[in-house]
């Protein structure tokens, strides 16, 4: 059992309409020298976050007040690059436990999963609908159903499903995680590797 | 067995599936594992917290590389929690038994410069490592992609980890490179092409001429790149060259076990119509010497072109804006003439014997432009020997640039290889994301006779005036 199950995410949502969100923003590469797995939250877009002073950027839509929730909704290809997953220890420590957007890359998204975060995709057209609303009421909830495999925006009731295969949806309901499920194959394993 | 064509990527792939989850991944075995100290540290502790050990550590290799130093390496590391992070990679690796090549090691390199190398990296092998770049060891016809720390701990505990099959892609690339195009302007025009998430969600085959003509160290420099466009990974079909390439490396096989690997490597390709889920064809002649505008691999053009302007790219007008102001430059501006600040030749892209011949080729008898910074970094010991062995060190030194010891690097500033805020790197490594030389850098991509070019006048130049 490796971090929180996940079931139903009722939440407002930070909004980050960027394209292509790598993962050196996410965390740059000089906040990877920790050897345990806490306090990344700290540096979550650090160079977006705070200017070379240390001081918040008062644009950014972190140190915005008006923001808040456990959902971050990103703009296409988020969390391109970089394989750290640091990246995604960092937007968990931060307190987010859904990612929404219209393409994630791959890297990111098997990460994301593996630390309990939910990376949610949807048609373009959709998150184009969730940006708006949030524009419209900064504090609109969003609920992420995983059972249902649904997302909806709760003052419309606009709705769209999205897809996660059945191995990994079943882990996230339950807060297991593959190291788990590996263990338990060992001698099936070994069998194999007797093979090659 | 089934006797339908296949491609070279299924072969591999099909044959280390250990098990297949019902509307779930595939449970995968891998061949060879290569850690570092970044990624590692918390996929050992995660050991620890569970009770488990490594399950094979004769397949895993460590080598120390990201955040190290590249000057005074037999000197203790400075920063004490970089040293940290070397310390407990030696401690693990002693720990349960798994070849380390530290800081200072005759070995030691950069982790995909090191492993090809030592013949650790095979045909046919999988291959992974928490790095993105391990799709460099694709070039040798084996599956190889970067993994996160949960599977850098899966594959530690276990030897396998569970892995949804990509889709396939094949990109054939065919005709004659033009004088001054490299395999790394080959990859960023592709890259440019495709965007940074064009093959997102495949894994890609590289055919045609182009590859086949192209030696060890340009297909890896290809293959290396093939995650900037999204792909996890991508592969070349061995052949003659690889096996020429292999054959004698410390830990390739030998003897009667050479001849058995050899004959199956030989079987390690897409058999003609093998059907891919996508296929782009390339022309070779259209292919100019490369150099990156904006804030992603994908935002690349012809050297002599001008900067796009953004109703004529893929994607958000903001998010090119946005892009083009960090770099200071605006739509329709040339690239040629702009000032450098700093050139940096290496990392796993660009690191190998090959790119310090090409950039000696062109300061060769030039010297460096007095107010370019240039760190010239090798990616392993072994290919600063080279160097060394093959008087390419006489023509850097009478140039005036400084050969460093090898490692990551500028590539992405975890050690003092940083850039300075609002300065313009002109650097043969594989991103140029915000902040990735250093916080407020400037990167702009290209291949080391671009940034040869570069250090010796001291601006964004035209390779070929030199050639």
């Amino acid at each position: 059992m490796a971090y929180d199950s996940f079931s139903v995410l009722k939440s407002s949502a930070v909004p980050m309409p960027i394209e292509n969100v790598d993962t050196d923003q996410i965390i740059p590469a000089r906040f990877l020298k920790a050897t345990e797995r806490k306090g990344f939250g700290d540096n979550l877009f650090r160079d977006w976050r705070y200017d070379k002073n240390d001081q918040p950027k008062q644009d950014f839509v972190l140190n915005n007040p008006t923001y808040s929730g456990k959902i971050l909704v990103g703009g296409k290809n988020f969390g391109s690059g970089s394989s750290r997953e640091h990246a995604a220890w960092a937007i968990y420590d931060y307190g987010f436990r859904c990612v929404v957007s219209s393409f994630f890359a791959d890297i990111f998204r098997g990460n994301a999963i593996n630390v309990g975060i939910l990376p949610v995709q949807v048609s373009p057209e959709f998150l184009h609908e969730i940006f708006t609303a949030i524009e419209k009421d900064p504090k609109t909830e969003l609920v992420v159903d995983l059972p249902a495999q649904t997302i909806t925006i709760s003052a419309t009731g606009a709705s769209e499903s999205f897809a996660i295969n059945g191995y990994k949806k079943h882990n996230l309901l339950n807060g297991f995680d593959d190291i788990d499920y590996l263990q338990a194959m060992k001698s099936e394993i070994a069998d194999f590797a007797s093979k090659r | 067995m089934s006797n339908s064509p296949t491609t070279l990527f299924d072969k591999v792939w099909d044959s280390h599936v250990v098990r297949k989850i019902e509307d779930g991944p595939d449970v995968f075995f891998i061949d060879r594992h290569f850690i570092h100290e970044v990624t590692s540290p918390v996929a050992f502790l995660g050991l620890e917290q569970r009770g488990i050990g490594v399950m094979y550590p004769e397949r895993t290799f460590a080598t120390a590389d990201h955040n190290t130093p590249t000057i005074n390496q037999h000197l203790p590391v400075e920063d004490p929690l970089s040293a940290n992070q070397l310390q407990q990679l030696a401690t693990n690796s002693a720990k349960y038994g798994i070849s380390h090549w530290g800081l200072g090691d005759p070995k030691n390199g950069i982790v995909h410069v090191v492993g090809p190398e030592n013949g650790i990296t095979l045909p046919g092998f999988t291959i992974v490592c928490g790095d993105s770049h391990t799709s460099t060891h694709g070039a040798f016809g084996a599956i190889a992609f970067g993994i996160g720390t949960s599977e850098v701990e899966m594959v530690l505990s276990s030897q396998c980890i569970m892995q949804p099959k990509p889709k396939k892609m094949r990109i054939n690339v065919n005709g004659q490179l033009g004088k001054g195009v490299t395999p790394k302007d080959v990859a960023l025009y592709i890259i440019s092409k495709l965007t940074t998430s064009g093959a997102t969600g495949y894994f890609v085959e590289y055919a045609g001429d182009v590859f086949e003509n192209m030696s060890m160290e340009g297909r890896m420099t290809v293959c290396n790149l093939s995650i900037e466009m999204g792909a996890r990974g991508g592969m070349i079909a061995p052949d003659q060259t690889t096996f020429d390439y292999i054959q004698g490396r410390p830990l390739a096989p030998k003897g009667a076990d050479w001849d058995t690997q050899l004959a199956y490597w030989k079987t390690l390709k897409t058999d003609a119509g093998a059907s891919f889920d996508e296929e782009i064809n390339f022309n070779a002649s259209d292919i100019e010497p490369m150099i990156t505008y904006g804030t992603n691999p994908g935002m690349g053009m012809g050297i002599s072109k001008h900067i796009p302007k953004a109703a004529d790219v893929e994607g958000g007008v903001a998010t090119y804006e946005k892009s083009l102001d960090y770099m200071g430059f605006a739509e329709n501006d040339s690239m040629i003439g702009k000032k450098v600040d700093y050139v940096f030749i290496g990392s796993c892209t660009n690191g190998r014997i090959e790119d310090f011949r090409a950039f000696a080729s062109i300061v060769k008898g030039h010297k460096k432009a007095d107010h370019v910074t240039a760190w010239v970094v090798p990616g392993s010991h072994i290919v600063e020997a080279q160097i060394k062995e093959e008087g390419i060190l006489d023509i850097l030194t009478e140039a005036g640039f400084v050969l460093r010891q090898p490692g990551c690097s500028a590539c992405l500033a975890m050690n003092d290889d940083k850039i300075p805020a609002g300065k313009y790197a002109v650097s043969t490594s594989n991103r140029n994301f915000e902040g990735r030389q250093g916080p407020g850098s400037r990167t702009l991509l290209a291949s080391p006779l671009v940034a040869a070019a570069a250090a010796i006048t001291g601006v964004v130049t035209d390779p070929r005036e030199f050639l």
